[in-house]
């Protein structure tokens, strides 16, 4: 028994050997960590975060990399898979920490992964910059380390709510007289978007009629869908990942569930237009970002060299989680060159002073740590696009409201 | 060597590896502290699974509710619950001292494993009547359910999770944790290796072994199900109350009611270490989450595949486990056979 | 309480949640055929059941992405399915069939999650679905939504049951897979190859997932992790429908699928899972509770 007790103690060893040694990294190249859901019920958007890292990553260094001090240094990032469970996540941060020696991070997707991974990098000062943990909760906490370039999450459908108040005469009503239905996904995200959509919609007097709260593993909505169809609200809002937007848009199709306004969050991850094509026509997205915006830098360029280099590069237009990922990247890259050091707690200083713009929008973080110079978009699918049609600034053209009734549609 | 103080020499040597890692490997005591935790998951199951035969695939129900006792406790101590998970797991103003981190401790893990203890009391009471395979559905569709129903309890935060509380920063959690992790583990080894050797270890093995038989001969056998059910409810609570704090997030179906993978790896782990041993399940979870962190890191992508087929390997080539085949292999150094066992039992009692 | 009322006040409702409660309460019925099967005549219960299901979604993809009509998908899934049983048993399965049951639990639930990453790597995580090209039927006023190919899936189950029903009876191969389930020891003696009826027995039950699996890519949707749902449900049904009962496990199927959107129509969706295990349990309580009963009358 002993002997078999030491074989185990030298697996330890070996393992902790093989682990170091991957963490020593060559003359100046800075690794940043990140756990990201490759696999388990966030995977697409899993990916998409990956591809927006890896496609900033591959830019910054293609033009020799950051300048840090008085050398350049490349860029690399050490990845693990956290498998869409916060429990994963959590320990995954341990690791890239403790054992790769990586001193600074890059968020993970959903903000249950970022609720599980931020009280680690807080505990061990590492900086990290997210992406897609939009929950309010995360800035509620008083931390230091964390900083995330994308708008959180009660901003997501606000001007869905304003936009029905302001066409609340269109639908032959006042906006106190107006109903709501929110089909919402049971996790830390889409909750904190229903309390915000709740809120708004108070300030107008809408009344909730549907409050169902969605499961994480599901594929069929039409016990929601016939409640929705029996109480016809006037705005139906849909968060749920990208499996509850194409589960919403299919299945709404299917039994012509009528509402004037259908707002939802993830389309473009859930390729709606892509794979149902007119059935998901005159919904409003929310997006952290499109395409059509007019913001540049000098990485990437404009919002649309971006999309174009991205579809490219792996075949499909990015999502906002791509973009805002790359972003996150970038903020790095500036943070590093301002700071003139590797050290962390320059870095966190040099990033708490961040004022920029990029690409994907301009970014200034509060004491909290979150982006306020950005706002959310709002799209409607138009013809087969995405149109932007809030806020007022880039909006390309008026929305639809009401959608038309499917029996008046072609 | 004699069987025996093989046995001693392996404790010593396991108690000396876990009070000399802090020094030894420093950067991997959160994975330590969270293999001491397994540990405890493996050891708790065999007591069901391996020693008494009802295989449960609804321990972690007790470990969910362990892991969220604690937190609420350490919460409820000293602000109201509903609003801190109405702040979505704590605001700038919910802030713990240090006397107040230590005694919201001090008091959430008991209370965790007393209510897990309790859960297993009522539920005992209804589905231990249930055999086979019956029994481990039922404990199945109770972990599920248990998950799905806490996503939905808006006083510990639903769908949204609960943090548990951020401790000061003076205090070094990942040490203390790590003893912590420890001390449970080492308790609940010794409580269960003492409580093999009493005549109610001998019991819960007639009930594996033939439970009608059992019942025939005047043993209680329900009410005996119910105790070691019990038992191994409170210190699976206790090890939930520390793997919540480890986490620090707690999600109800991803982390506290993870059925699909905490719950089938603390069966996995007694199972490749040999059911129905003291060592088997405390040498399973060592092999076993040595092996998941060596996938997970070096198989980016198809360390499932790998685990998969890891399992199918151990299930279906080494269903005896590491111990049984050891025992198999090496009888004289590894321990008895039954029969040996048998045949020392009868001259215990003579 | 105001969802209660909404049900009175709109009775048709009710005729659209049992109707969708009978569409994929028919496709359980399918999964749960092949684990009734499985469970009665090798004594394994398989968990990678969900994954053969997801399996056959994904088959039939392929189908569409040659351009043919995801139709077809149905018999190649099932094809490609039965093919994958017969390997996975000559593979695996057939070291366990004797073993304890828990083993084979633990050696299925391997291969299952070896599946979920495996279709992760190779069709990616996406929600995928495929257009069947049939059309929709909107009844009262477009109250009540019909989808043709959910009928369809519905005629199919029943087909499907009723076919394999008259092979169990009349065909050779049939009557020795029941002949082998009912005594393995005298089967071999009589001169039935059991290793080839088990063969055959786990790869008709992967057949008849594909099958079902090819109706869910149709009707509902795909992606990787999908498939627990469904090996959770067959579990269910089979233990309410008892094992070699063919019936019941369809009249188990059905009534589960629209207890099931009752209950989220009633309850709110967050809850809808919640029952269905909470049912489970209760459903084991009472069989308990009527077998204590008979053991009391035999004292």
């Amino acid at each position: 028994m002993t002997g078999f007790r030491t074989g185990l103690m030298a697996a330890a060893a070996a393992a902790a050997l093989v682990a170091g040694a991957a963490g020593a990294q060559a003359a100046c190249t800075i690794t940043l960590g990140a756990a990201v859901s490759l696999t388990g019920k966030y995977s697409t958007n899993g990916t998409h975060t990956k591809n927006g890292y890896n496609l900033a990553l591959k830019l910054i260094n293609d033009k020799g990399g950051v300048k840090v001090g008085d050398q350049m240094c490349k860029l690399a990032v050490k990845y693990y898979d956290d498998e869409s469970t916060p429990a994963r996540g959590s320990e995954l941060a341990e690791r890239l920490i403790k054992q790769d020696g990586v001193k600074f991070m890059l968020g993970p997707y959903s903000s249950g992964l970022t609720k599980a991974i931020a009280p680690v990098t807080e505990k061990y000062k590492v900086p990290m910059v997210e992406a897609n943990g939009a929950s309010r909760s995360l800035f509620t906490k008083g931390y230091k380390y964390l900083f995330a370039v994308l708008s959180t999450s009660e901003q997501y459908l606000a001007s869905a709510v304003a936009l029905a108040a302001e066409n609340a005469g269109k639908m032959g009503k006042k906006p106190n007289q107006l109903t709501m239905a929110l089909a919402i996904q049971n996790d830390p995200f889409s909750q904190d978007i229903r309390a915000g959509v709740i809120d708004d919609g108070k300030k107008y007097g809408m009344k909730v009629v549907v409050d169902d709260k969605l499961p994480k593993d599901l594929n069929d909505m039409t016990t929601t869908l016939t409640k929705v169809r029996a109480l016809h609200p006037d705005l139906f809002i849909v968060s749920g990942h990208a499996k509850g937007a194409a589960t919403a848009i299919r299945q709404m199709a299917e039994m012509k569930v009528d509402v004037p306004m259908l707002a939802m969050t993830h389309c473009d991850s859930a390729k709606i237009i892509k794979k149902f094509g007119k059935a998901a026509e005159y919904t409003l997205c929310a997006s952290q970002w499109a395409p059509t915006l007019t913001y540049k830098d000098d990485i990437f360029g404009s919002a649309m060299d971006f999309a174009k280099l991205f579809n490219k590069t792996y075949g499909y237009m990015p999502p906002y989680q791509a973009a805002e990922s790359a972003a996150a990247v970038e903020v790095f890259a500036d943070a590093f060159k301002r700071a003139g050091s590797t050290d962390p707690q320059k870095v966190r200083d040099a990033l708490a002073a961040t004022e920029m713009q990029t690409f994907y929008g301009n970014i200034k973080f509060d004491a909290t740590g979150k982006n306020v110079a950005k706002p959310m978009v709002l799209y409607q699918v138009l013809n087969g696009k995405y149109v932007v049609v809030a806020p007022s600034k880039w909006a390309a053209a008026k929305p639809i409201i009401p959608r038309p009734k499917w029996s008046e549609r072609k | 060597m004699t069987r025996k103080s093989y046995h001693l020499l392996a404790m010593l040597a396991l108690a000396a590896i876990g009070l000399a890692a802090p020094w030894l490997l420093p950067s991997y005591l959160s994975q330590f502290s969270k293999l001491w935790l397994f540990i405890v998951l493996a050891l708790t199951w065999d007591l069901m699974g391996g020693q008494m035969g009802y295989n449960s695939f609804g321990n972690v129900v007790f470990f969910g509710i362990g892991m969220y006792a604690t937190a609420a406790t350490q919460v409820a101590l000293y602000y109201p619950l509903a609003a801190y998970t109405a702040a979505k797991g704590g605001g700038t103003e919910f802030i713990f001292n240090t006397s107040q981190f230590f005694t919201g401790l001090a008091a959430g893990l008991p209370v965790g494993g007393l209510a897990a203890a309790i859960a297993a009391l009522a539920l005992g009471l209804i589905i231990l009547g249930m055999r086979g395979h019956y029994f481990a559905i039922a404990t199945l569709g109770l972990a599920i359910a248990a998950g799905e129903l806490a996503a939905g309890w808006d006083l510990i935060g639903a769908g949204s999770g609960m943090v548990t509380p951020t401790p000061p920063d003076s205090i070094d959690t990942t040490v203390l944790f790590y003893y912590l992790s420890l001390a449970l583990a080492a308790l609940t080894f010794l409580f269960l290796a003492w409580l093999y050797s009493t005549r109610f270890g001998l019991a819960i093995n007639a009930i594996r072994d033939d439970e009608d038989k059992a019942e025939a001969m005047g043993h209680h056998t329900t009410r005996n199900k119910v105790v070691a059910w019990v038992i191994s409810a409170f210190f699976l609570g206790i090890a939930g109350g520390i793997f919540g704090n480890l986490s620090k997030f707690i999600d109800p179906i991803d982390v506290a009611f993870n059925g699909a993978e905490i719950g089938v790896w603390m069966i996995l782990m007694a199972i490749l270490g040999g059911k129905g041993t003291l060592w088997g399940p405390v040498i399973g979870a060592g092999v076993f989450y040595i092996m998941k962190e060596l996938f997970w890191t070096y198989l980016l992508g198809w360390q499932r595949v790998a685990l998969g087929l890891l399992i199918v390997i151990i299930v279906v080539f080494f269903p005896q486990g590491i111990v049984g085949w050891l025992k198999e292999r090496w009888p004289g150094r590894f321990g008895p056979t039954a029969e040996e066992m048998e045949a020392a039992d009868a001259k215990g009692e003579a | 309480m105001d969802n209660l009322n909404l049900l009175f006040a709109a009775p048709i409702l009710n005729v659209q949640l049992l109707l969708d409660g009978l569409w994929i309460g028919a496709i359980f019925a399918l999964a749960a055929f092949g684990m009734a099967l499985v469970w009665g005549v090798m004594n394994i219960i398989n968990i990678a059941q969900g994954e053969f299901v997801m399996l056959g979604g994904y088959m039939t993809l392929l189908v569409v992405k040659a351009g043919l009509s995801p139709l077809l998908g149905i018999p190649f899934a099932a094809v490609v399915l039965f093919i994958l049983g017969w390997a996975l048993y000559r593979a695996v399965i057939w070291r366990i069939v004797d073993a304890d049951m828990f083993i084979s639990l633990l050696a299925t639930f391997g291969i299952s999650i070896m599946m979920q990453q495996l279709m992760n790597e190779v069709f990616g995580s996406d929600v995928r679905t495929a257009e069947s090209g049939l059309g929709m039927n909107y009844l009262f006023n477009n109250q009540v939504t019909v989808s043709q190919i959910k009928v369809l899936a519905f005629v199919l189950a029943f087909a499907i049951g009723m076919g394999l029903w008259l092979f169990l009876k009349k065909s050779r191969l049939g009557q020795a897979i029941r002949a082998t389930s009912q005594n393995p020891r005298a089967a071999r003696i009589l001169g039935i190859d059991t290793s080839r009826v088990y063969a055959a027995t786990y790869a008709i039950n992967a057949a008849l997932c594909g099958a079902a699996g090819a109706l869910v890519v149709m009707a509902y949707s795909i992606h990787p992790y999908v498939g627990l749902p469904y090996t959770v449900r067959s579990f269910m049904i089979v233990i309410m429908a008892g094992l070699g009962n063919l019936g019941g496990v369809i009249a188990a199927g059905l009534g589960l699928g629209a207890a099931e959107q009752f209950a989220g129509f009633l309850l709110g969706a967050e809850y809808q899972l919640a029952f269905v295990f909470l049912l489970l349990v209760a459903v084991l309580v009472w069989r308990q509770i009527n077998l204590a009963r008979k053991r009391q009358y035999l004292k």
